[in-house]
């Protein structure tokens, strides 16, 4: 995979991870012909898109829209599935997930994001254990202002 | 332990479901988040009030500028500093530069605890790439967090170097990376195996010490682990599949294990066991299986039971589905999985999903060329498709259509592939759709083609569309028809004024009416002629299409009787400024006061007809000997001047020897033979017999062109009728002259004969060597398809064919065998080994240099061994000088038995290969095929055939393996299969240099490495240490000065890699440096090795 975005109907962008080395430039312009040509489309249409020489896969889920570049060999469906798995996660996370809770917990979601796929490739496939992960983070969160030893009282460490 | 952690979680849920909108899951949190979301939020909220970009601009510019006071205040602490990142990291993603933050995020993820590093590390990973900096700050950090005890911190590091990582300072983490493979908790391994296949993606001879490690976590407990080492080996077999062939069956194991619903039910998702592992597998199995039917056997029960098994309607299972009928159509088929695999194609293009039916075409682009009749299955669905709203449906289905194409139908599927041209926008669609239709091509779309995408098509567009033209179909009819057809459409175009043409446009068109334009009667040549003048006197025209529009106007006036125009044009334009233009017009104007050697040089239609050259230039034989008798000095060829004139100099000679018209020839691409600027080659075709044939099947024939120009410039006749004493002898490329002024050199007719007798035959070897490269890069509509060799499967037996014949024809140059009465076995390039990606050892042609001899044993030796059956070859006198390894055999089978030497010749790694026949009767037919390609037709009883072969090393690689396999008829067919593994030390040879030019060399070298390694503790001496790098890695030892040594040596052919190393406290410091960047990788990695084993 070569890269995420995230961006509301309006084309605002809500969350954007590349896993490619690339001028912050080119970045900035891909990301906005990318939703130009996915706004542009209709509903009917299927959802991949070539992309010179990459393959953009993107969903719609209420009014965000979700969108991954691939390699022309990979597979489109599972990188749909890919996209749903990491809305079920956030859904998960955040309890019946809208799109004002990545807007303002979007570090979150990039942790969650972070967890799921790393690299480009997809790092973990169970769902459980993902958030596992994510919650072990945060319950340190919880914790921040309790010393070290409790932490590792509970395994952590 | 981790119960507690479980118990504790599973309150969290509750907890988390509190949050009210916009403030988070943390809505129950500490004061200072509150605040944060809330400062956050405030800003989001601002931002989504306002409505002109320019409000927001104003307002995020405040907030950059409050945000960088912030930041950069010594007083700020750090949770204060964790929101400031958070906010920078929103003001980034809507588009403004805040790289002021940049070294704070770092100092974050170096200071803060837990938390702040979290966010630290998040900013680090969005703002900064690979190339950047400030990453080497990161470096530390990361160092520490991997040491730490805190599992959280070590997988933020891990997770933040898998994600970024500067690939130089690789090594200073890789240790530690190693060492959490062993680490107690899954996720630890996890993410350090994916931190490892990170860095095999940059750099891959960093962790090429690691492999065996790669396996155990293969083997891992954790299936989250196993699955991440498959990302590692999908790489590597994508590399070098014949590496891992051993591991077939355990992939097989572990993906029945899959689909079988053994893991545990967390991996599954939406009720499918583990798809993306699945699918995952199932392409390392496609790799493992291309065209190896051995493999592929063990996968046929585990593909067919994915088929089976994936029934639910979901999308997930329509993936898995598709991986597996792509892996089906890869490996080596098996019909019953084919008929399967092709029903579930149907299902996915017959799906009212839209989704899936593109998935169903672009399954079917990928097989139509091994099934045909999948596309007759579908043509109603596909001609759907063609009108399907969605563009992306239509570019696919025109996919297939193009890979089907063929002489019929190709006027329709150019005519849909123009409509979607004229509709599309998009720039990447123009150009690769564009390439495609000039490969169908027709007239009236190439007009189009050119028109719209003019000059930036690649220049071979237009030439193979002339040369087409230009050598027609068998139909006659039909081609002057076609002909006709084109010049009226061109002069239709020409008709408008003011229209701009591109110039490749303007080119093909001025060579088709000077070529073709009598063909259309009813038009009057000077019509047409008028058309070309005005063309002239475009400033938009350059130099370059103007003198193709001359030659066109010269082809016409050698038809026409008198022409207004041409003498118009000849008085126009003698005075013009263009040197070139006023060369041709002082041509035509010589050539039309001689009409009847006009026509005699400019026939109608005769771009195709082969000329004969006479290369030795016979006819300027008296000419020279009259200079030669008037004192002038005998030629020399530029070669050989230049050589005297550096003998002279004494100086270094930075140019080429002998400049190269090839270049020239390929950069001008040109079709036409009688076209203008081909002419400038015509003199460098010097008879040189490769030369020649080669170019006989090349798409420029150059025996059309006259010899005018040689070494010396314009050739002069003697007999010329015109005198050219005026004209400027600038070396104008492309001078009409040779069309026009030149006569034919048929001053000698019996040498004329002699030598087309000799052409004929080069000519007929041309065609036996070439015949299979003719027919596809000619009149083939399909030429450019690349394809695996898999999908040519079918046709493979013309493939056969024709290797057969190339065999037969060399063969007995080769061998001395006295029978040749065999039938060769087919010579069938296996497509599996035919790259060798990894090693990079790059076979040479199959028979360059392979000196086949059947060596006869001695009568004694054979009574000996007569009923040992073992023979055990020895190398050749010469070879056995040379420094070389044992003779190791490869390979056994009753009959024969294969071995192998390595000579480390000083330029070259010699491979010898030895096939020894244990048999008590004649083997027939061995051929070893792949890298050392070499056949026999017979090795007579108990003796030893022996091949050798030169290996060069590509890319560099401390190891590669080179494989290929034996094929013989004894009673039966067999096939016996071989590895020869490859070292990075076949290829270091020492270089001898004194100790000044190793520091002048020294200094003028980039890449560095530097390690220190531990001594053996048995080597005391550094000395010793040095002479053990001499001696097992053939380093060179230039110099000794205390505890310093220098040393060096090259990668074959010349790659020099210079070591300087030294002695410290046990320890011995290497210093590389070499031009090439992953040479003292390698070498490093040797050294440690001699070094731990000695």
């Amino acid at each position: 995979m070569r890269f995420v975005l995230l961006f509301s109907r309006q084309g605002k962008l809500r969350l954007q991870q590349w896993y490619r080395a690339g001028a912050e430039r080119d970045k900035r312009k891909a990301a906005r012909e990318l939703m130009q040509a996915v706004l542009a489309r209709k509903p009917k249409m299927c959802s991949f898109l070539e992309w010179g020489e990459l393959k953009v896969v993107y969903k719609r889920y209420a009014s965000l829209y979700f969108c991954c570049a691939i390699e022309g060999a990979d597979n489109e469906l599972l990188t749909l599935e890919l996209i749903h798995r990491y809305v079920e996660l956030l859904d998960k996370y955040f309890g019946s997930v809208c799109e004002l809770d990545i807007i303002f917990n979007f570090e979150k979601a990039y942790f969650i994001l972070d967890e799921f796929v790393m690299g480009g490739e997809i790092q973990d496939t169970s769902k459980k254990s993902v958030l596992k992960a994510i919650e072990q983070a945060d319950l340190l969160q919880e914790e921040d202002e309790s010393p070290r030893s409790v932490l590792e009282e509970m395994g952590l460490a | 332990m981790s119960d507690v952690v479980e118990r504790t979680l599973g309150a969290l849920p509750a907890l988390l479901g509190q949050h009210e909108p916009g403030a988070g899951p943390g809505g129950a949190g500490g004061p200072h988040r509150l605040s944060a979301s809330s400062r956050l939020g405030s800003l989001i909220r601002n931002i989504t009030a306002l409505t002109s970009k320019h409000e927001e601009e104003k307002l995020i510019q405040q907030e950059i500028t409050s945000l960088k006071a912030m930041v950069s205040a010594p007083t700020t602490p750090l949770r204060l500093m964790k929101e400031c990142m958070v906010r920078l990291i929103y003001c980034e993603m809507l588009g403004y530069e805040s790289s002021f933050g940049y070294i704070h995020a770092i100092k974050l993820a170096q200071q803060g605890n837990l938390l702040e590093k979290r966010v630290g590390y998040l900013a680090v990973s969005l703002f900064l790439h690979e190339n950047h900096e400030l990453l080497l700050l990161l470096v530390n950090t990361v160092v520490k967090d991997l040491q730490s005890t805190n599992l959280v911190e070590v997988s933020m590091a891990l997770t933040i170097v898998s994600q970024i990582f500067p690939r130089e300072m690789i090594p200073a983490v890789l240790p530690l990376i190693e060492d959490k493979l062993q680490h107690s908790k899954e996720i630890i391994r996890r993410k350090a195996v994916q931190a490892l296949y990170k860095f095999y993606l940059i750099a891959p001879n960093q962790v090429q010490h690691i492999h065996d490690k790669f396996r155990k976590a293969l083997c891992d407990r954790d299936v989250g682990v196993m699955a991440a080492s498959l990302h590692i080996y999908l790489e590597m077999i994508k590399e070098n599949s014949s590496g891992y062939k051993d591991l077939t069956e355990s992939f097989v194991i572990i993906l029945k294990q899959v689909v079988g619903g053994k893991l545990p039910i967390d991996f599954n998702y939406h009720s499918v066991p583990a798809p993306w592992l699945q699918i995952q597998l199932l392409r390392i199995l496609g790799l493992l299986g291309k065209d190896d039917p051995r493999t592929s056997e063990l996968m046929y029960d585990v593909l067919e039971e994915s088929l089976r098994r994936a029934e639910i309607n979901h999308n997930i299972t329509y993936a898995i589905l598709f991986e597996c009928v792509q892996t089906i159509y890869t490996i080596y088929p098996k019909s019953e999985l084919l008929e399967k695999a092709a029903k579930c194609i149907g299902k996915f293009v017959l799906s009212p999903q839209i989704n899936l039916k593109y998935l169903g075409l672009k399954a079917l682009t990928c097989v139509i060329q091994q099934d045909p009749n999948l596309a007759l299955e579908h043509q109603m669905t596909i001609i759907e498709c063609l009108d399907h709203p969605d563009p992306i449906i239509k570019r696919e289905t025109l996919e297939i259509l193009y890979r089907i194409t063929n002489g019929h139908n190709v006027i329709v599927i150019v005519q849909k592939m123009l409509d979607y041209l004229k509709e599309t926008k998009e720039e990447y669609a123009i150009i690769t759709l564009a390439g495609k239709i000039a490969e169908l091509w027709f007239i009236q779309t190439m007009n189009a083609v050119f028109s719209v995408g003019g000059d930036v098509l690649y220049p071979d567009i237009p030439n193979n569309f002339l040369r087409l033209l230009a050598e027609g179909f068998d139909d006659g009819k039909e081609e002057k028809q076609l002909r006709t057809y084109a010049v009226q459409s061109y002069l239709a175009l020409l008709e408008e004024e003011s229209v701009f043409y591109p110039q490749k446009f303007l080119q093909v068109m001025s060579w088709v009416l000077g070529e073709y334009s009598s063909l259309a009667t009813d038009v009057d040549p000077e019509i047409i002629l008028t058309r070309l003048h005005n063309l002239l006197k475009k400033t938009f025209v350059t130099s370059e299409t103007k003198a193709w529009i001359m030659a066109a106007v010269t082809k016409i006036a050698s038809r026409a009787s008198f022409s207004k125009t041409v003498d118009k044009l000849i008085q126009e334009f003698s005075s013009s400024l263009d040197t070139c233009m006023r060369q041709h017009t002082f041509e035509l104007k010589h050539l039309c006061e001689d009409k009847v050697l006009m026509k005699g040089l400019l026939p109608f239609d005769a771009s195709c007809n082969d000329m004969v050259v006479d290369a030795s230039l016979s006819f300027l034989d008296e000419f020279v000997a009259e200079g030669l008798g008037q004192g002038a000095a005998p030629y020399k060829p530029h070669h050989q001047r230049q050589e005297e004139k550096l003998s002279q100099e004494k100086a270094l000679n930075f140019e080429p020897y002998g400049l190269s018209f090839a270049s020239s020839v390929c950069s001008s691409g040109m079709a036409g033979r009688q076209s203008p600027t081909g002419l400038s080659f015509g003199s460098d075709t010097s008879g040189n017999s490769a030369e020649m044939g080669h170019k006989e099947t090349n798409t420029l024939k150059l025996e059309g062109v006259r010899k005018l120009w040689g070494k010396e410039g314009y050739l002069p006749k003697k007999e010329s009728k015109v005198g050219k004493e005026d004209e400027p002898q600038t070396v104008s490329c492309s001078s009409l002259l040779a069309e026009g002024v030149a006569e034919r050199p048929v001053s000698q007719p019996d040498q004329v004969s002699s030598l087309s007798e000799e052409e004929k035959e080069k000519q007929q070897l041309a065609s036996t060597l070439f015949v299979g490269l003719g027919s596809s890069s000619g009149v083939s509509l399909m030429g450019k398809v690349d394809l695996s060799t898999q999908k040519f499967k079918r046709k493979s037996k013309i493939d056969e064919a024709q290797s057969n014949e190339e065999a037969l024809d060399i063969k007995p140059s080769l061998c001395s065998s006295d029978t040749v009465e065999e039938t060769l076995q087919s010579v069938k390039r296996h497509g599996l080994d035919d790259k060798l990606p990894d090693s990079r050892l790059s076979p040479l042609s199959l028979f360059a240099d392979s000196n086949i001899e059947i060596l006869q044993p001695s009568p004694s030796s054979q009574c000996e061994n007569a009923n040992k059956t073992v023979l055990l070859p020895s190398l050749a006198e010469e070879l056995e000088e040379l420094p070389h390894s044992e003779v190791a055999e490869l390979c056994q089978s009753d009959a024969l038995a294969l071995y192998l030497c390595k000579v480390w010749k000083d330029d070259s790694l010699l491979l010898v290969v030895f096939v020894s026949n244990k048999n008590t009767s004649a083997l027939k037919a061995v051929n070893i095929l792949e890298s050392p390609a070499c056949q026999f037709s017979v090795i007579e009883a108990q003796s030893i055939g022996c091949c050798q072969k030169c290996v060069c090393m590509d890319k560099v690689c401390t190891q590669g393996v080179i494989s290929g396999f034996v094929n013989y008829q004894s009673e039966m067919e067999t096939h016996l299969e071989f590895s020869v593994s490859l070292s990075l030390l076949d290829f270091i040879r020492p270089m001898e240099m004194t100790t000044e030019d190793f520091g002048k060399l020294w200094l003028s070298l980039s890449n560095d490495v530097k390690q220190n390694i531990k001594m053996p503790s048995s080597q005391v001496s550094f000395s010793a240490a040095l002479s053990v790098l001499h001696q097992k890695l053939k380093l060179h030892i230039v110099d000794i000065i205390g505890n310093e040594g220098i040393l060096a040596c090259q990668l074959l052919p010349s790659v020099p890699c210079l070591l300087h190393c030294r002695t410290h406290s046990g320890m011995l410091a290497l210093w590389f440096r070499s031009p090439c960047s992953a040479l003292p990788d390698g070498l490093l990695y040797q050294c440690q090795k001699v070094m731990e084993e000695s």
